[in-house]
């Protein structure tokens, strides 16, 4: 049973397939317009690629792909296309601008604040108790001796 | 440690999370009246001209199409609302619509991946808003304007500049609170 379990997670993440009639016949050009629709959003999802997604929108666009292939237009037309019209949000991996700055910049932000974090601690850090005076030494070696 | 930092360290996690709640409140509300969507991306082509399309009018109905050309040098602005007779928001949206109309605010109305029977019974069981009524069966046009899902509303100046895009139903909220003001502001 156990053994199952792990099998089953190790089961190859299932993709879903264009219909066969969109498919190109192509292998080629077909695995092209799989690589660049699997960076595009599906709008209407959200969280998935719209190869990896089964909403009307998300075949419409996939066709669409394949249809600029076909007629000769490169990765980055097709990209520009889709992002004239949707914006930053329709690709999985957004281009460096102003506008998404931030959102490039927050794992370096992060890391920073961590490391000052870590600086400031260490410098506030209690100063190293001093040794005990010989006064001292002589009161606990009597408390020691008392019974 | 010191009674100031202790008070900071007390503090500081209550704070955050008073103002995390007033923040979820917010949300909520927002959600509650519609004003708010979490799924809502926005539009591309905000202040920018309205695309490039020509749209024939949904068969056997005395409404135009329209293309571009129609939504450029306007005597006031106008109102591109994706829709389908299938879509269960654009009922709520309807009333709103209806309204618009009566105060004569003129909506240009694309029928969605629709068939023309089903956009006719629709107008004509509910009433219509529309001053024009054009069919986007492929939906290759609602592409171009970058609509992911109906209904849309789209705010078009008199320039044929695309001002304001609201994805979901236009809600007696949406329409006192966005709508009206800026159909004041670019009339």
């Amino acid at each position: 049973m156990r053994w199952l379990a792990l099998l089953a997670l190790w089961a190859l993440p299932a993709f879903a397939q264009p219909l066969p009639a969109d498919r190109l016949p192509n292998p080629a050009a077909e695995a092209r317009a799989q690589t660049i629709g699997r960076e595009i959003r599906c709008m209407v999802c959200q969280g998935q690629s719209i190869e990896d997604s089964d909403a009307d929108l998300a075949r419409d666009l996939r066709r669409i792909i394949r249809e600029k292939l076909v007629a000769g237009q490169d990765e980055g037309q097709i990209r520009e296309f889709l992002h004239a019209r949707y914006g930053d949000f329709i690709l999985l991996r957004p281009p460096f601008s102003a506008a998404t700055a931030l959102l490039w910049a927050t794992p370096v932000l992060a890391l920073g604040f961590g490391i000052l974090m870590l600086v400031l601690l260490r410098r506030r850090a209690a100063p190293p108790v001093p040794a005990l005076s010989a006064e001292e030494e002589a009161a606990l070696a009597k408390l020691k001796d008392t019974p | 440690m010191s009674k100031l930092s202790r008070r900071v360290l007390l503090g500081a996690p209550l704070g955050l999370a008073a103002a995390g709640g007033v923040g979820f409140w917010y949300m909520l509300s927002g959600l509650q009246d519609g004003s708010y969507d979490p799924r809502s991306v926005p539009s591309a082509l905000l202040n920018r001209p309205v695309p490039e399309f020509t749209l024939n009018p949904v068969a056997e109905q005395p409404l135009p199409g329209f293309a571009r050309a129609d939504l450029l040098n306007l005597p006031r602005p106008v109102l591109v609302n994706f829709w389908a007779s299938w879509c269960v928001p654009c009922i709520i949206e309807h009333p709103q619509l209806m309204a618009l109309h009566r105060e004569g605010v003129p909506i240009f109305g694309v029928n969605y991946k629709d068939r023309a029977p089903d956009a006719r019974a629709f107008v004509e069981r509910r009433g219509n808003p529309y001053t024009r009524l054009a069919a986007d069966e492929p939906g290759r046009v609602a592409i171009e304007w970058g609509v992911y899902g109906v209904p849309e509303t789209y705010l078009v100046d008199r320039q044929g500049l695309i001002r304001w895009r609201w994805p979901g139903p236009v809600t007696p909220e949406v329409l006192e609170q966005d709508l009206k003001p800026l159909l004041r502001r670019y009339a």
